[in-house]
């Protein structure tokens, strides 16, 4: 390790840093927008050209926004849930490779920020460290909202942890490595084309795998049809009704990092990541095409929300446990018996 | 369906299991990350405490319980369900736990690997059925 790559390193998390925190901000942004478009209504538009400006407004006011910390409350955990809640959320993108590698002031860059060969099962310790911060949130506000809010939560992102682990199994199978950039690499040109021009996407290998990842993730991202956490009919808030000011920013925040972080994940494992034409000579677009990409899927998902009702708290459970759960296993075992016939 | 698969996977020519030449220091950027992470909430608590206005008032800092004053204490007893789905998650989070590594170097098990792994999700799935039978999945 020398000084260079330290600071090759530190670089790049500066800029995945400040693009993560800027998306996150357009991503408010842009879903108030998708809504009114899809509702027939107008979204923010006032502050700035086409209401641009309107994250900066709304970060300025959650900054002067008084801070309430409720009497009963367990003074410790109710801070540091926020801070449980954000600090993972972030960690997992460090591992998504965006791009293949540039060369950039002479000097060729690799687009992602570090490799190892357990990236995959990192990203998912990382995010199951998540649930701490709503189930500290939802323990400490000592409320009845919230208590019940955080209960739903950590029992809904369990559950679908499980589907969600054992879908991406599949991939593995077919991968046969657990480090992200391996698993684009064997989806891209290298390996060639099916019939000379379907690529070599993950997707085509496990369409089941994939729709049970993509309904698992948007359960985990306690999104609608799956936002029983937060159902604000019967829950007010959920887990986070006492929270205000910059605290309520921070949920807010962690909620669309690990929104980004799925999509990336999708786009990573079974639509081929960074991959696309006309890479090899010009390495630029692949992280063009990784934008796109996440942008359709983040796109799919705020779509999804303002178009489906939601889900009873029973029927939720009864998808995760009786529904996905066994498909996921059926499909791995599966998976590995075509695997071991082909081989 | 399977003849499909099997079709399309033969067709695809198998990368070789990981052997990234990243030595362990590709852990390194994690601390960095973290340490970068850990100053993100405490800059914006920081700001947000030195910025906002406070007025104290006693209603405002009751539990909020739709504008009526708290009757009892919120930590109550809650539904015997939580546990039970905890403790189910616990059984099957280890179950996936262990494909993973199995998934990986699966190439090399072949049919010792699929075997071994149907014994052990077919011990599972006997745990699953009971659990399934004994109503442990149903939410009423």
């Amino acid at each position: 390790m020398t000084t260079d790559q330290l600071l090759e390193w530190t670089i790049k998390i500066g800029v995945i840093f400040f693009i993560l925190l800027t998306t996150v901000a357009y991503l408010s942004y842009v879903e108030r927008r998708v809504a009114g478009w899809i509702q027939l209504r107008v979204g923010p538009n006032r502050v700035g050209p086409f209401g641009l400006l309107q994250p900066l407004a709304d970060g300025l006011k959650f900054i002067f926004k008084e801070d309430i910390i409720p009497r009963e409350a367990s003074k410790w955990l109710y801070l540091i849930a926020p801070a449980a809640a954000i600090i993972p959320a972030l960690m997992s993108f460090i591992v998504i490779p965006f791009g293949s590698s540039v060369t950039l002031f002479g000097r060729e860059i690799t687009l992602h920020v570090t490799r190892f060969d357990v990236a995959l099962l990192y990203i998912l310790g990382v995010g199951s460290v998540g649930v701490y911060g709503v189930m500290l949130a939802g323990w400490s506000s000592n409320n009845k909202y919230s208590l019940l809010g955080g209960l739903r939560s950590s029992a809904q992102m369990i559950s679908y942890e499980l589907s969600l682990g054992a879908s991406i199994v599949g991939v593995l199978l077919v991968a046969g490595s657990l480090d992200l950039v391996t698993i684009v690499e064997a989806q891209g040109a290298t390996s060639g084309y099916w019939l000379g021009f379907i690529p070599k996407w993950n997707i085509f290998l496990q369409p089941i795998g994939f729709i049970i990842f993509f309904l698992s993730a948007m359960a985990e991202t306690n999104r609608v049809p799956f936002d029983l956490p937060e159902a604000e009919a019967e829950l007010v808030a959920g887990y986070f009704t006492e929270y205000s000011s910059m605290k309520f920013a921070m949920f807010f925040m962690s909620e669309y990092f690990h929104l980004i972080t799925v999509t990336s994940m999708a786009t990573t494992l079974y639509f081929g990541g960074w991959n696309g034409p006309f890479i090899a000579e010009y390495p630029f677009l692949s992280l063009v095409y990784f934008v796109l990409k996440v942008f359709i899927f983040i796109f799919i998902f705020m779509w999804i929300r303002f178009t489906m009702p939601r889900f009873r708290y029973d029927q939720l459970m009864a998808l995760g446990w009786k529904v996905l759960l066994p498909a996921s296993i059926l499909n791995l075992i599966v998976t590995a018996t075509v695997i071991l016939f082909v081989n | 369906m399977i003849q499909m698969m099997a079709i399309l996977l033969q067709a695809q020519s198998r990368p070789p299991a990981a052997q990234s030449d990243a030595p362990i220091f590709g852990y390194i950027p994690i601390i960095i990350f973290f340490l970068i992470a850990v100053l993100l909430p405490v800059v914006l608590l920081g700001v947000s405490r030195l910025l906002h206005r406070r007025v104290f008032e006693r209603e405002k800092l009751m539990p909020y319980e739709c504008g009526i004053d708290p009757i009892g204490d919120a930590r109550e007893r809650f539904s015997v369900r939580f546990y039970i789905v905890a403790m189910l998650f616990l059984v099957f989070d280890v179950e996936v736990v262990f494909l993973f590594p199995w998934a990986v170097i699966y190439d090399k098990l072949a049919l010792f690997g699929l075997v071994e792994m149907l014994i052990f999700i077919g011990i599972l799935v006997v745990g699953y059925y009971y659990a399934w039978r004994k109503g442990a999945l149903e939410w009423a």
